[in-house]
């Protein structure tokens, strides 16, 4: 509100004749959520067409460490089975070895694997940072576990990113060579090609893949990611506030009774 | 004012131990028939309300020391496996974090009510000295369990503070860097440095809880001040602190605890910064390092100095100041009530501390624009940290000199039992 106050004061004051002012990026976009407000939750189908976007096109370059397949099953998750869950993990390939006869790689010498299991976390496209600066121009893609918890306006920041190409730049802004223009982005200049098109993905449940639609989707899946235990959270504030409302009504019951004669 | 021990055992076993160890009678005197002033209002529900705090993360904090790991590569992993896996983890941590911001709101709102009524006063020094102890302790706490989760504001905060102690090179040459190599175990924060935080944040709390044992102990002797800031003068003053101040201190606490609840449960980041999500980067420094916002106010000061080592010595002065509060203020009256002018510094200064905490949240370079003129915040910081030293060093002195007091009256019975306008 205060910040509003004073941009909106700046933004006078300079007049609209300044020209635009590109080393600050564009407010994110107003996108509201199913999950936000004390009794949100997250809508299981666009957690369910969400993941299908992280792991069809975000997974090619950004990790998802911190998330395991169980959580896929877990209750205020997505809501897929168990068996889906067991499934979903074993299509991944999981770093092996030694095996039992102390050998980490396999006789071509690429490193033995194993199918994921539900205790398995995601694993990364990349084996360490470098290769992953060495596929995308230097850039290194961040994991994406918290990225809406580490960054300001959580879903509707990534919403807003993934939905932010394609714009003219100002006359005079340069784009720098191998960069991408993306105004929501701190700087501008994004090394992340523009991830999503129309129907990118195909959803399974007939949803049609429009981009905004896709970028609603994955940046509901990294909400959850980022905070599995929403549901739970507000479920048990609004069983905690129900509480607390009424022993602080006892109490200043007891409160008054006991001070009756001596106000 | 604690007079005689009332303390009747009632059974053999409890006769038995008074004459071993008088504990239940301690807890009798004190917290039983404790003579308290009858007028105290709301803002004196705030002792009962620390200690709850302080109870609060201990408990939680402990719990969380079971599963966290004060490792470099491993600390950032382990909290988030206590966001997600450990059992209630998440409700045990947000309460833990959300608590050091409700522990600080009350601690503020418990020194502004001592300063306002005037609590530092004679007989009351030691126990004021004692609370300006405790909020020490407390910020140094604060600011270790920060740096435990080794989030980048974790690893920067830790990097900025502990750099402040670089600055008596320019006293002594090298002084300063070999504080900061000895605090930090290396030449850089690193593991050591998450470690010995780690054992300082387990080790300060029990250190508070000390401090507050001694604090309530002096507050045993005279007995509470009051809105009115005149003595108890009979039993007619007082009624007994169970159940009168038992039933009033729990219905307020039911109030901070749903304020503190609401904060968990429905805004747990409210307090947190972004960043401290992205596990901590030596290489990466982020574009703004912000303190938590119950440091902001001094970090403010330490800014407004262009000169590293002279704004150090404003931010340790501004706290050292603290502590001689009961000898600069020379008014013969404690409460704010009846004092027309020091009324409006106090008031003044507490917006001082706001505008100060509001300077110390944005960054370094920030202006703000007052039609068309640009006012950098800087000044506005120099301003706050001149009127800080001023109200304590200047105006305290001063105004208990010049100022002429409403009359006092004659007894806290007889306004809050007879008048109108100082009823509780």
């Amino acid at each position: 509100m205060k910040i509003a106050f004073f941009a909106l004061a700046l933004g006078i004051s300079l007049g609209s004749a300044a020209a635009e002012d590109t080393s600050v990026p564009y407010p994110i976009k107003d996108v509201h959520w199913g999950f936000e407000g004390p009794i949100g939750t997250y809508d299981r189908g666009a957690l369910q067409r969400g993941f299908q976007v992280y792991k069809e096109v975000c997974s090619a370059c950004h990790s998802l460490n911190l998330v395991g397949f169980h959580d896929l099953a877990a209750p205020g998750g997505p809501g897929f089975s168990e068996a889906q869950a067991k499934a979903i993990a074993a299509g991944y390939k999981i770093i092996a070895g030694p095996n039992d006869k102390g050998e980490t790689t396999d006789a071509n010498g690429n490193p033995l694997t194993r199918p994921g299991i539900l205790a398995d976390h995601f694993p990364p496209p990349f084996p360490n940072e470098e290769a992953a600066r060495a596929s995308n121009g230097g850039a290194l893609p961040p994991d994406l576990s918290l990225i809406e918890k580490a960054r300001a306006g959580g879903a509707a920041y990534v919403y807003s990113i993934v939905t932010g190409f394609g714009q003219e730049p100002p006359p005079g802004f340069k784009v720098q060579q191998g960069k991408y223009y993306n105004p929501y982005f701190a700087g501008r200049n994004i090394s992340m090609p523009p991830p999503l098109t129309a129907d990118s993905v195909t959803f399974s449940d007939g949803t049609k893949a429009s981009v905004e639609q896709e970028a609603h989707d994955v940046a509901t899946f990294l909400a959850w990611a980022s905070e599995p235990k929403l549901e739970e959270r507000h479920r048990t504030g609004l069983e905690v506030m129900a509480f607390l409302a009424l022993l602080a009504g006892l109490l200043f019951l007891t409160y008054r009774k006991v001070w009756k004669d001596e106000h | 004012m604690a007079g005689q021990s009332t303390y009747v055992p009632a059974t053999g076993f409890t006769r038995w131990l008074d004459k071993r160890l008088p504990i239940l009678r301690l807890a009798h005197d004190t917290m039983t028939t404790f003579p308290t002033p009858r007028n105290l209002n709301v803002w004196y529900t705030f002792g009962g309300i620390l200690t709850f705090c302080l109870g609060v993360q201990i408990v939680t904090g402990i719990v969380l020391a079971m599963h966290y790991v004060p490792n470099a590569d491993l600390a950032f992993d382990s909290v988030d496996t206590i966001m997600r896996d450990v059992n209630y983890g998440w409700l045990i941590r947000t309460v833990h974090a959300t608590g050091a911001s409700m522990f600080f709101l009350a601690v503020y709102l418990h020194m502004f009510r001592g300063l306002y009524y005037g609590s530092y006063k004679a007989p009351r020094e030691v126990i004021w000295i004692l609370g300006v102890l405790i909020y020490l302790l407390m910020m140094g706490t604060a600011f270790f369990g920060y740096v435990l989760p080794w989030g980048q504001m974790s690893f920067w905060g830790a990097t900025v503070i502990t750099s402040l102690f670089s600055a008596l090179d320019q006293i002594i040459p090298h002084l300063g860097t070999a504080i900061t190599t000895w605090l930090w175990g290396g030449f850089a924060v690193g593991d050591a440095t998450l470690n010995r935080f780690f054992s300082l944040h387990y080790l300060l709390p029990f250190v508070i809880a000390g401090v507050v044992g001694l604090h309530i102990w002096a507050l045993h002797v005279p007995g509470n001040n009051n809105p009115l800031g005149i003595d108890v003068k009979g039993p007619q003053d007082t009624l007994s602190f169970h159940p009168y101040y038992t039933a009033k201190d729990a219905f307020y606490l039911s109030l901070f605890v749903i304020l503190f609840a609401g904060f968990v449960f429905f805004a747990p980041d409210f307090f947190g910064n972004p960043d401290n999500s992205i596990q901590a980067n030596p290489l990466v420094t982020p574009p703004d390092i912000v303190p938590e916002w119950y440091l902001l106010p001094f970090y403010a000061m330490l800014r407004s100095v262009p000169q590293k080592l002279i704004g150090v010595l404003v931010l340790v002065g501004a706290l050292v100041t603290l502590f001689f509060v009961p000898w600069l203020d020379t008014s013969k009256v404690r409460s704010c009530r009846f004092r027309p002018l020091m009324k409006q510094f106090f008031w003044l200064f507490a917006a001082d501390c706001l505008m100060l905490g509001y300077v110390g949240s944005q960054s370094a370079d920030a202006a703000l624009n007052l039609g068309g003129t640009q006012l950098p915040l800087v000044w506005l910081a120099r301003l706050g940290t001149a009127y800080f030293y001023a109200f304590f060093w200047l105006l305290m002195p001063l105004i208990g000199l010049i100022e002429k007091p409403k009359p006092l009256p004659d007894s806290i019975a007889k306004p809050v039992l007879g008048g109108k306008g100082e009823r509780k």
